[in-house]
């Protein structure tokens, strides 16, 4: 028995996904062929994009298929960067992922890029009157703006609709990586130039993301080669992935307020069997499933590796290449210090978590703590 | 018994890994990343910090079928061995950062929280033999000469021993090499470690002149003489006799050799091979690997390097120093160095020299 509480990082594929991705599997026929095989293949692909595109209210022609979430961010904010030469500064949130911060801070490196974080608030949202006033001041250089749609270690939920607003005509890039599928989202009523998904987190396979590009706009290609997606990100489409993704879309099970419900039983108990804890982000609108929860006095590696001898699989937010737990940046934003941003775990609920897992993890937790607080305090 | 393997990434740790587990053990393999900047220390494959190590780590816990953890003990290596190692060569002695890496690192920092989260111990790929007697656990030689480790784990105490499971010290190396193969190990030939683990180059004297500067200073004989100019006096060893850079020969010919670092006046004192002659040495700070020594005169042998001889001595306790008289006379024997006393294959304790005497 295992308690799976990490469907952030990643979260099963559900049945349809891996039917719909069998039967791909055994077709024949490159996408991009012309003969009768490479039309079947390309009619599947096609109909999944028109069922991605329905279900963020997009249009069709808007969904670019990627590898990986980290690739449609990585295009969209070198794309957009690059699409405007006469504009120098990139404007991102503190607590975006790795995959937005990093090729923003490529770009300062290697382009000679300027780069502006917003600030977020203790209670982790994006300081908006900070936007507004940097857009007022000096909206004319500004490349782009990004800023995610719901954080991944916290789970709170940034005011995108509000940032389009301040951010007027300068093209708006947001990571939905997190939310997707979990809230209420559309592309085009929201506004935004490019929008970020991924199939693995939403019951589909790893390895296939989608980069959602306004249709008039051009942007230069990271990936040159067929010409497939717009000429944006060439490659051999991948069919079963793609296909399995839409199936996952489709066929989706999740129940926010389900999850919801649990993770309020979560955080209600936990406030009893370890009454120091705090939970970052508690008093935001959050995502349904994710609960990032501070124990004072603790190390978070120690606690994983104890939470992970009881069976139950969490997270610690981010590591190094060498795979040591660093302090996280999102919770350094929101004002901890580096000793509570090491001190935190992220518990993420999904679709199939059930009470009986919650009430497992809640019964195990005060021995972690009490034997993690031991050991840190060598 | 619910154990912690020390796993460095090479093929001893694997291997006393995968017998702990044969044994019957509930094991858990543990990484320690001691750089926060794990290329910093070492370029190749061969030490303890690299991301390849730890990848290498996390390989043989997978194939040994074992959870496996990577813990973050940059702070406490730099802190307790790398700054160690820089001041005590500062002070004009010869340190040993294995032995340091062992007391502070891998047998506290380690055992500690191992015990705090509910483990009974520790196993290391260290080539070592331990024995249940009445007076409590004892350490001893391994069996492979070559490869015997119990001079760096001379500075563990009876709790720390107590604690600690060798599973490899009954087997020659060569063995462990084919163990590992037959386990279906990657590390199985992966090179020994050979110097130290942050010190990638093996040149202690340029990776010290780099992080403390060098300040030139004189070379003297021992009347006190200037001979020769030397680059930073920490950089030289007792007993060093290349790269001296004295124009000036001797009367007879005969080459000098370092007899004495003093860095307060940064001045490195040379003379001939027979003055480095030693023939007993006082250490501070003793540990005990067993039962506490009985007062008075004790017959044994006391070693002073990693892979030295063992030289029969009397030794005792004064209650505040460990001291040993040679025999014989020894060459060349630095401060700061690690002096171990053995009874037979048993180390009885250790201590850090700090006086000798011709």
């Amino acid at each position: 028995m295992s308690i799976y509480l990490d469907h952030a990082a990643t979260t099963p594929m559900i049945e349809p996904a891996i039917d719909a991705m069998q039967r791909a599997l055994r077709k024949i026929g490159n996408p991009s062929s012309l003969h009768t095989d490479g039309r079947a293949t390309r009619k599947d692909v096609e109909e999944a994009r028109e069922v991605i595109a329905q279900s963020l209210g997009c249009q069709a022609s808007e969904v670019i298929f990627t590898g990986s979430g980290t690739e449609a961010n990585n295009s969209a904010i070198k794309g957009l960067f690059w699409s405007t030469p006469d504009k120098n500064l990139i404007v991102v949130s503190a607590i975006e992922h790795h995959a937005v911060l990093d090729p923003a801070h490529w770009l300062v490196e290697h382009e000679g890029a300027e780069l502006i974080e917003i600030p977020v608030t203790d209670s982790g949202v994006i300081d908006c009157a900070f936007l507004r006033d940097l857009v007022i001041r000096r909206g004319g250089e500004i490349a782009l703006i990004s800023v995610m749609s719901a954080n991944n270690e916290t789970g709170v939920i940034q005011p995108i609709s509000t940032v389009v607003e301040i951010a007027g005509s300068i093209p708006v890039h947001t990571d939905a990586v997190q939310s997707f599928m979990k809230v209420p989202l559309n592309f085009a009523n929201l506004g935004l130039f490019a929008m970020t998904i991924s199939a693995h987190k939403v019951g589909g396979p790893l390895g296939i993301g989608a980069l959602i590009l306004r249709k008039a706009f051009e942007m230069p290609a990271l990936l040159h080669g067929g010409g497939q997606e717009r000429e944006i990100r060439s490659g051999t489409l991948n069919a079963p992935s793609i296909v399995a993704f839409a199936a996952a879309v489709s066929a989706n099970t999740y129940n926010g307020e389900a999850v919801e419900k649990l993770r309020e039983k979560f955080e209600s108990g936990i406030s009893t069997v370890a009454p120091h804890a705090r939970v970052n982000g508690q008093s935001s609108k959050r995502l349904p499933g994710i609960s990032n929860i501070t124990f004072p006095g603790t190390q978070a590696d120690f606690l994983l590796l104890l939470m992970d001898g009881k069976k139950v699989s969490c997270s610690t937010g981010a590591a190094c290449t060498a795979g040591v737990h660093r302090p996280s940046h999102v919770l350094m934003a929101m004002g901890h210090d580096e000793i509570g941003a090491t001190s935190s775990l992220r518990f993420s609920l999904g679709a199939n978590t059930t009470e009986e897992d919650i009430e497992y993890t809640l019964s195990v937790i005060p021995e972690v703590i009490e034997m993690a607080k031991a050991a840190n305090s060598l | 018994m619910k154990l912690i393997a020390a796993m460095s990434g090479g093929v001893d740790s694997a291997v006393a890994a995968a017998r702990a587990v044969e044994e019957g053990h509930d094991v858990i393999g543990v990484h320690l990343a001691l750089s926060s900047n794990p290329q910093k220390y070492r370029s190749g494959a061969r030490g303890c910090c690299t991301i390849e190590d730890s990848h290498d780590a996390r390989r043989a816990a997978d194939v040994i079928g074992i959870p496996f953890y990577i813990w973050d003990m940059a702070d406490e290596f730099h802190a307790g061995v790398v700054e160690n190692f820089m001041s005590e060569y500062k002070a004009g002695r010869t340190p040993n950062p294995c032995l340091r890496c062992n007391e502070k690192i891998k047998f506290a920092a380690v055992l500690d929280r191992a015990k705090a989260m509910g483990f009974d111990g520790v196993i290391t790929g260290h080539y070592a033999r331990t024995r249940d007697t009445e007076a409590g656990k004892t350490l001893h030689r391994a069996v492979d000469p070559l490869k015997d480790q119990s001079y760096v784990l001379a500075v563990l105490n009876r709790e720390q021993i107590s604690g600690a499971l060798f599973p490899l010290g009954d087997t020659e190396k060569v063995d462990i090499r084919l163990e590992a193969e037959r386990r279906g190990l990657a590390v199985a030939q992966k090179p020994d470690s050979h110097d130290i683990c942050f010190v990638p180059s093996g040149d202690n004297a340029g990776w010290l002149r780099e992080r403390m500067g060098s300040e030139d200073g004189p070379i003297v004989d021992q009347d006190g003489k200037q001979i020769g100019t030397h680059k930073g006096a920490y950089t030289y060893t007792i007993g060093q006799r290349k790269g001296l850079g004295i124009t000036i020969p001797t009367s007879d010919g005969s080459p000098r050799f370092v007899l004495k670092i003093e860095p307060v006046s940064n001045t490195v004192v040379v003379g001939a091979r027979e003055e480095l002659a030693v023939t007993s040495m006082k250490g501070e700070r003793a540990i005990w690997c067993g039962p506490n020594i009985a007062p008075g005169d004790h017959r044994g042998y006391v070693q002073v390097r990693a892979h030295g001889a063992a030289l029969a001595c009397t030794y005792r306790f004064d209650g505040t120093h460990l001291v040993a008289d040679l025999d014989q006379p020894l060459l060349g024997l630095a401060t700061g160095q690690a002096m171990v006393i053995y009874e037979g294959d048993r180390v009885v304790g250790s201590a850090t020299i700090c006086e000798t005497a011709a």
